[in-house]
């Protein structure tokens, strides 16, 4: 499984011809890391020297305390953690269904979970709206409506989990159906039957463990994505992360750079954690 | 520990294929039985339907009397092994085993325990930490074997154990499965393709075709006395020699007049069924009255045996020789050839 997303294990080395080969790599190896890196180097510079005050790390300490950096930054924290949670207990046991019962269905469910990677999320916002606004004369009397009515919560949008569920569908999908092709999938479930498990002990002793990476990769992918949503959130009124950093910044360069770089380092270092999480496979 | 198991006129259809029409079936407690057939002959899901993964459209899955056909998979109380390698990738051989019992939630040093005494049991003492792909195919099949047999079941359930094995291990691990069942008692169904395997260990073969019992019986009934042409084509190798029906329940091939073994079918004209080993080979062309007379095509050394092809008036037939017979028929030699003298099993032709 670890070969599908490549994140535990290293690639097995191609045949060896030292001495060109080798200096080869070294300059691909270097052309890619400055290709990362220099950008990166110079917007690093850009916020931390003036030309007239010389280096200083004011931006950063100015962002770290500005209003709204710590609420902006949890409620992205808690979306994402809810929208993996939630998409990954939709997306597994429906995926497993699909493959054990009703093998037919699997190019439906394909179409269906890749349908929101062709909506432009601004397409995607509009309907959202419409429905909202539709939904909210016609299905007023209803119980659904009076639970999402009692759920709402302006401090945690559950809307846009919802909507970031559909959003990270495609990936998770993709994810999610790669691991499952690495195992037998049905031999390894008929055999945790036989052996007395019922089915959410198959889920969660059986295929869970053999699904680590896939999940890892589903979480890393739905955690970036969740990080950097603008549109969804920004046109439906709320305030995480990504539309924090736009509002705070606003006009001021250095900012908006070091706001940029910020960002970048905490979404890799919560890249990190789930890695980690994930990672404890046994080899 | 050890059951009865029956199949009562089992049907079960995908889209338009019938894999079971009516299978009838009774397997007596601490047996082992074969269900032996072709590919699609309904063996595999006659036994699916056992462990419960497989619900027949019609008929009853009996153990001890009790209709299970409604119950659910994880509470057959079956012990399964299956075709394909079935461990879990992220558990160890021991955890492996101990799989079972930690979903009924014994003990950890108790199910550890019984997971390793298992482990010795196939064999495999001191591999308990290795992970399924540091274990070779048949290391894989035992522990899978252990793994069945830790929750202690009524009934073993074996769908080509053996299959993805290359032939040593097959031989050897099959002597081996037949060994702890005879031990435990325990009842066990063998699938399997292949009859040798079949015929080798288990107490009954049981033959299907297109999803029906064609025969069931021990080892040496099934070969002898094949109740169809189907057995007698599919258990073993057979001749088809052509022969003429004489009216006092003989039959008249290669000049000899056999007794018809079962019923004769109608027509003088019929196809005589032979086994490889009832042919008998000699030199000296011509002497023996009544004897068919030809040649020596090729000859495959078989072991202890060699199997001749012979070729007598344009008709093919095999003949199995002892070994030390066959230096003396080498391809091209002229022979005459007799039938053992015993009932003969009759066709239509």
């Amino acid at each position: 499984m670890a070969a599908v997303t490549g994140l535990e294990r290293p690639l097995s080395p191609g045949p060896a011809r030292p001495g060109r080969s080798r200096a080869w790599r070294a300059v691909v190896f270097a052309l890619a890391g400055l290709y990362f890196l220099v950008p990166l180097g110079a917007s690093l510079w850009y916020t931390i020297h003036t030309p007239t005050t010389g280096v200083s790390f004011a931006p950063y300490a100015e962002l770290l305390t500005a209003e709204g950096f710590i609420s902006s930054l949890a409620l992205s924290l808690a979306l994402a953690l809810a929208t993996i949670a939630l998409v990954l207990l939709l997306t597994l046991p429906a995926m497993l269904a699909v493959r054990l019962f009703a093998p037919g269905l699997r190019p439906l469910m394909e179409v269906l979970c890749t349908l929101p990677l062709v909506v432009p999320p601004i397409t995607f916002v509009a309907g959202l709206s419409t429905s909202l606004r539709v939904g909210a004369d016609v299905l007023a009397p209803t119980p659904f409506w009076a639970t999402l009515i009692a759920i709402q919560d302006p401090g945690f949008p559950v809307v846009l989990v919802l909507a970031y569920v559909v959003l990270v569908l495609p990936f998770v999908y993709r994810s999610l159906d790669a691991g499952l092709r690495t195992m037998d999938v049905r031999t390894l479930v008929e055999a945790g039957r036989n052996l007395g498990a019922s089915w959410p002990q198959v889920l969660l002793r059986v295929v869970v463990p053999n699904l680590r990476s896939a999940l890892a990769s589903a979480s890393f992918l739905t955690l970036a994505l969740v990080f950097g949503e603008y549109t969804v959130s920004r046109l439906l009124g709320y305030q995480p992360f990504a539309v924090w950093i736009v509002t705070v910044s606003g006009s001021r360069g250095q900012l908006s750079v070091a706001v940029s770089i910020l960002s970048l380092l905490l979404v890799w270092l919560l890249l990190l954690a789930v890695s980690t999480a994930f990672g404890r496979e046994k080899k | 520990m050890t059951s009865k198991v029956e199949f009562r006129a089992l049907r079960r259809v995908f889209g338009r294929t019938v894999a079971l029409d009516g299978l009838d079936l009774t397997i007596e407690p601490g047996r082992l039985v074969a269900l032996l057939g072709p590919s699609g002959c309904g063996k595999t899901t006659a036994l699916r339907c056992v462990a419960g993964f497989e619900r027949p459209d019609s008929g009853a899955v009996l153990i001890d009397g009790e209709d299970v056909t409604d119950v659910p998979a994880n509470k057959r109380d079956a012990g399964m092994v299956f075709q394909s390698y079935s461990l879990f990738p992220n558990l160890n051989a021991r955890d492996n085993v101990a799989f079972g019992p930690r979903v009924r939630k014994v003990p950890a040093a108790v199910r550890r325990a019984r997971a390793d005494e298992l482990l010795e049991l196939v064999g495999l003492p001191g591999l308990a930490g290795r992970y399924p792909h540091q274990l070779s195919g048949g290391q894989q099949q035992r522990v899978a074997l252990a793994r069945a047999l830790a929750l202690e079941p009524r009934v073993l359930l074996l769908d080509e154990p053996l299959s993805a094995l290359d032939a040593k291990v097959r031989v050897a691990l099959r002597e081996e499965i037949r060994r702890l069942q005879l031990d435990l008692g325990i009842t066990t169904i063998f699938v399997t393709h292949d009859q040798e395997e079949a015929l080798s260990i288990a107490d009954q073969v049981a033959v299907l075709r297109d999803g029906r019992l064609e025969q069931a019986g021990p080892p040496a009934e099934v070969y002898d006395r094949p109740a169809t042409p189907f057995v007698a084509e599919f258990v073993g190798t057979m001749n088809h020699l052509p022969g003429r029906l004489a009216g006092d329940g003989k039959v008249t091939v290669l000049g000899q007049a056999l007794p018809v073994d079962g019923p004769a079918p109608s027509g003088p004209e019929v196809d005589v069924l032979v086994r490889p080993e009832a042919v008998q080979v000699s030199l000296s062309p011509g002497a023996d009255p009544g004897s068919g007379s030809g040649e020596v095509v090729a000859a495959s050394f078989r072991g202890s045996s060699v199997r001749l092809r012979l070729l007598l008036d344009g008709q093919e037939i095999l003949a199995d020789v002892p070994g030390h017979e066959a230096a003396r028929l080498a391809p091209g030699t002229r022979v005459d050839v007799r039938l053992v003298e015993r009932p003969v099993l009759v066709a239509a032709r």
